[in-house]
């Protein structure tokens, strides 16, 4: 995918500000709402999984730990749940106009940076104020982390974004998915719970999605965290391999398939 | 049209080819839109495809032409004849299924106005989305922002949302958005088609600005008085096939011809009459066939040469020894009619044929058709009556020649 050029660029920049005005023009709170999403899920999934069900092991600030996987996911969700409908919900445009296919799916992934961003700083004040375990010698990682988390949504947005003109059976399919992978994902309990307890439990491990949690988490928050190269092993090369397969995968799929997204849309 | 040939050189680079469109067929996949997995999964499955790809269709076939640097190339055609495919393919937003299209220079689609116009927006808010998408930079529409403004004479409506704005004001917000678009190559579907007259007066002071500037325009409409009044080529598309490249005097004839043609799917005398628009009469004399002769010889599609001798043979079913009278009218495309030669009264016996000639014939090249109408010999019942039936087209160099009919004068100094 080429880098964007100037008219590109403020195409992108165009669908974004309307997209923003259009989704909160009606809404008292506005913005505030879906920056608030994370933090209010993090309050519900705190207090029925730690204070009711007990299940958050002995891990250290484990308020910070979860608000910090929760927001990887709702990333996540958000991007690719937006993507499903991104070329789609933009029929219009693709009918009539020549803009690059991709910006479509790129523009529905600038809100959910915004509020990680925004969300991040709500983040660090929580960790300032309880008190974390920075891991300095590997502080240099977390933006490579970060990318690989962008990088992987952005993939799988273009995958449904493409398939979903063909198939609409596809925003079913990866909503009941989601529910079940938030599940899968080492979100709300600790990674050591399921390997002690299940001799192939570590194989959860395998999703590229707790790869980059569980690596955030470590560096950022404990190192109880449990990460890849802990449970797998050289193992652990398949989950951070598997993103760039996976980009590869998708820019091939769009770019073939956006070939007749004006007609099929 | 009076066009003065040295200004037409000079605004055309015929050394510069800009559009090269050549062999490029299209074809649309059945049942677009909405499909569901299992229908995959089922067509994937069975060996029955065709039934499938039946539902599917070609918009077009294997056209090919090209644009030079700075023509304005109108395309005509009759409603899903695949002209606006053709565009959107030009444009980049269709692809090609088979061919290619090579562009050279910006283009900007002027194919819909408005594009990306959302009602829940503001009148302002839409100027920048809208400038965005057809090529601007955001700084680049502020500084335009209030002439936009100015121009489409909604100064007071721009916090609006858009949904409060009539048709007209929208069409207008659009249309002065589009026209500051810096292209080399605009492509213009329609637009004429909305809009009230006073609209349509400053999109042609827009087109004859666009045409002096020297910029490469793409005009796709049904309108053949702008087509003879800007165009300078033509390209004819008929059932997804293109028909060939005209002047613009040449495709309003043919177009005309085209709609005519389609029109009337009834009254079927025989291939030469074509299809007869209308055809009434008692039916005591019925005509069953009408050849066309140029220069003696048979002439199949009915083409005939300035300054050559035509002759059309009729050849009739009668049930009555009553003696008839024969009229034939020639019409141009605009209906106004050149000759009408009648017979003397006509002693008909059953299946005899009647023949009418013409020497050197003076019509000057386009479309004529030609009415048939059969009498009695006091011109009081009408036997049969072919409206518009036989077509008849005029070949030969129209350069030099105006008007109705070429009188082969000679001048001298």
């Amino acid at each position: 995918m080429q880098i964007l050029s100037k008219t590109n660029k403020s195409i992108l920049s165009a669908m974004v500000r309307s997209d923003f005005k259009l989704r909160y023009q009606n809404s008292i709170l506005g913005y505030l709402w879906s920056l608030l999403r994370p933090l209010l899920l993090s309050v519900i999934l705190y207090i029925v999984f730690v204070k009711f069900l007990r299940i958050s092991g002995d891990i250290r600030h484990y308020a910070s730990y979860l608000l910090l996987g929760i927001m990887c996911w709702t990333f996540f969700i958000e991007i690719t749940m937006g993507g499903v409908s991104a070329v789609v919900g933009k029929g219009d445009l693709i009918r009539k106009i020549s803009i690059p296919r991709y910006l479509t799916v790129v523009s529905t992934s600038a809100s959910a940076l915004i509020n990680f961003g925004l969300n991040f700083v709500v983040l660090l004040g929580i960790m300032l104020v309880t008190g974390v375990e920075v891991q300095v010698k590997y502080l240099i990682l977390v933006p490579f982390l970060l990318i690989q988390l962008y990088a992987l949504s952005l993939a799988i947005a273009f995958i449904l974004a493409a398939a979903y003109v063909k198939y609409r059976d596809v925003s079913f399919i990866w909503e009941v998915f989601t529910q079940m992978l938030f599940y899968l994902t080492p979100i709300i309990y600790p990674v050591s719970l399921v390997v002690q307890r299940y001799p192939m439990g570590k194989y959860i491990m395998l999703n590229p999605l707790a790869q980059i949690i569980q690596h955030l988490r470590y560096i950022l928050v404990t190192p109880q965290s449990q990460t890849a190269w802990q449970v797998l092993g050289w193992t652990a090369l398949v989950p951070i391999l598997s993103v760039p397969v996976i980009c590869i995968i998708a820019v091939k799929y769009f770019r073939s398939e956006s070939k007749s997204f004006a007609e099929n849309v | 049209m009076y066009k003065t040939m040295t200004e037409t050189k000079e605004r055309i680079d015929k050394t510069k080819v800009v559009i090269s469109v050549s062999g490029v067929s299209k074809y649309f996949s059945p049942s677009k839109g909405q499909r569901s997995i299992k229908q995959a999964f089922t067509s994937f499955f069975s060996s029955k495809k065709d039934s499938a790809v039946k539902d599917g269709y070609w918009a077009l076939k294997d056209v090919g032409f090209e644009v030079y640097k700075g023509e304005f190339f109108g395309i005509v055609g009759r409603n899903g004849s695949g002209k606006s495919t053709l565009l959107k393919m030009i444009a980049g937003v269709y692809t090609p299924t088979k061919g290619s299209i090579d562009t050279d220079g910006k283009i900007v689609p002027f194919i819909e106005l408005g594009v990306g116009f959302n009602a829940e927006l503001t009148g302002k808010d839409n100027v920048f989305l809208n400038g965005a998408l057809l090529g601007f930079t955001r700084k680049e529409m502020m500084d335009m922002y209030d002439d936009i403004v100015s121009f489409a004479e909604l100064q007071d409506h721009m916090d609006i949302k858009l949904k409060n704005f009539s048709s007209g004001m929208q069409v207008r917000l659009a249309f002065s958005i589009a026209i500051r678009a810096k292209s080399d190559i605009l492509l213009v579907d329609e637009v004429l088609a909305v809009g009230d007259s006073s609209f349509q007066k400053k999109c042609f002071e827009i087109f004859t600005a666009l045409k002096k500037e020297g910029r490469t325009i793409v005009f796709i409409t049904h309108d053949m008085t702008a087509i003879e009044r800007f165009c300078d080529r033509v390209l004819v598309i008929d059932k997804t096939k293109a028909r060939g490249i005209y002047t613009p005097n040449e495709a309003g004839a043919i177009y005309d011809h085209l709609n005519a043609k389609y029109n009337t799917e009834e009254n079927d005398i025989s291939e030469v009459t074509g299809k007869a628009p209308s055809r009434w009469g008692s039916g005591e004399v019925r005509l069953d066939k009408v050849t066309v002769f140029s220069e003696g010889k048979l002439s199949k599609n009915n083409v005939v040469e300035m300054g050559e001798d035509l002759e059309i043979r009729m050849s009739f079913t009668a049930k009555t020894t009553k003696k008839i009278v024969i009229g034939l009218a020639f019409e141009d495309i605009f209906g106004v009619n050149i000759a009408g030669p009648n017979s003397i009264g006509v002693n008909l016996s059953s299946k005899e044929a009647v023949s009418y000639k013409a020497n050197n014939i003076p019509l000057v090249p386009g479309e004529y058709k030609v009415t048939i109408a059969i009498y009695d010999q006091d011109i009081i019942n009408e036997y049969d009556h072919l409206e518009k039936s036989v077509k008849l087209t005029v070949t030969g160099k129209s350069h030099n020649i105006y008007g109705k009919v070429n009188l082969f004068g000679k001048w001298s100094i």
